[in-house]
């Protein structure tokens, strides 16, 4: 099955990448999932959290403020002003 | 003790509590450079995103926004001058002021009345002395940028440029910060930031075409949310920039006050060697002549 690949940045810093299977997030409008196959977008991104489910590991979360992220061709890029991973169960996954 | 020793022996001790001084300005630069450096590469990831979607929304959806369309005169501009806040730097400071100065002229020539914003204590010094006006300066971490300064800079250049220009507000901002090239070149650079410039270009391979975004909410909304932003981490890159260029001009010019301070040590030296050994002559020559003067 295809892939996400996803990368999280902050404005200073870099914070995730890698294979995931879903990524939810919140958008001005409410929320959006995106799974592999999904069609470009680009999204203002609301303060909150996003949730991402990588391909292996267990899912985590993350706390961003305010961005937004583009989805294509199965690439999902988040840009956030500030991002923080919630826990340490993704740093295995670095 | 003659005079002159002591004189020469005064400049040694002077010189040399310089040349440490320089010595450790120098290796205080040396260590920062490479932190400053690493955060211009961590900074790279956020301005490339936010790069792409900017020119994805930009050049694909018919979107008239007051930051992309140029407007038909320009009658103020404003020049954002970046410099450092400490001296001691070579002519880190002075570069990007002449480079500034050379901007401004221009502007000028096109008849456009220029609004100044300053960082770096060095350029408010610049422009306090020679009484001239600026509208906003930001002191304090030239060579540590912080985000929310960035932030602070690019809410006060977006606000005057959405201001009408009746009502003082500025119709295009452009940027003077140095580049940093390599550790020993470093370039005093000139950004026109907005309006954007949206340049067209053929696509070289299929993985450059942008994909046809769909937009949530609105483009123009899109758009909104992403031009501050792109503002902002363009300023904070070449604040960045600038942090990386001082702290190697400053490393540099420290590295070359070290040597000379070296050198004019050695100088001194010897001509206080020289003065002591003409004293001994001298007393021999006297001790001589007296006994001679005895005998005879």
């Amino acid at each position: 099955m295809a892939e996400l690949e996803v990368e999280i940045v902050a404005a200073d810093h870099f914070v995730w990448s890698g294979a995931a299977e879903l990524v939810k997030a919140r958008t001005s409008d409410g929320e959006i999932g995106v799974m592999p196959g999904h069609s470009p977008v680009l999204a203002v991104l609301a303060a909150g959290e996003l949730a991402i489910v990588p391909s292996n590991g267990e899912r985590f979360t993350v706390q961003a403020d305010g961005g937004f992220f583009s989805v294509d061709h199965d690439r999902v890029v988040i840009v956030a002003d500030n991002a923080q991973l919630d826990d340490a169960v993704a740093v295995g996954n670095r | 003790m003659g005079a002159q020793i002591r004189v020469y022996r005064q400049k040694i001790a002077s010189t040399s509590s310089m040349g440490k001084i320089f010595k450790a300005m120098e290796l205080i630069a040396t260590s920062r450079i490479g932190k400053a450096r690493s955060r211009v590469s961590a900074s790279m990831p956020y301005a490339r995103a936010i790069t792409r979607a900017v020119s994805a929304v930009a050049s694909q959806s018919e979107v008239e926004h007051p930051l992309t369309t140029e407007p038909e005169q320009v009658r103020r501009s404003a020049v954002l001058v970046m410099t450092s806040d400490r001296g001691l730097a070579g002519a880190y400071s002075v570069s990007a002021i002449k480079q500034a100065e050379s901007l401004i002229e221009l502007l000028h020539g096109e008849g456009k009345e220029i609004s100044t914003y300053i960082v770096g204590r060095k350029a408010q010094a610049y422009f306090d002395f020679r009484n001239r006006d600026y509208a906003r300066v930001w002191t304090g971490d030239t060579d540590a940028p912080k985000f929310e300064t960035a932030q602070e800079i690019g809410e006060a250049l977006l606000e005057a440029f959405n201001t009408p220009y009746e009502e003082g507000g500025v119709e295009e901002i452009h940027v003077v910060f140095t580049q940093f090239k390599s550790m020993v070149l470093q370039e005093p650079t000139v950004i026109r930031l907005l309006p954007l410039e949206v340049v067209e270009e053929e696509v070289q391979r299929e993985s450059d075409l942008l994909p046809l975004y769909e937009y949530e909410p609105e483009p123009e909304q899109v758009l909104d949310a992403l031009l501050p932003r792109y503002i902002e981490s363009r300023i904070f890159a070449a604040m960045l920039q600038a942090a990386a260029s001082e702290l190697a001009a400053r490393q540099r010019a420290m590295k070359a006050a070290g040597d000379n301070a070296n050198e004019l040590i050695k100088k001194y030296t010897r001509l206080r060697n020289n003065a002591r050994q003409a004293e001994i002559t001298q007393e021999l020559s006297e001790i001589v002549a007296g006994a001679d003067a005895l005998s005879a």
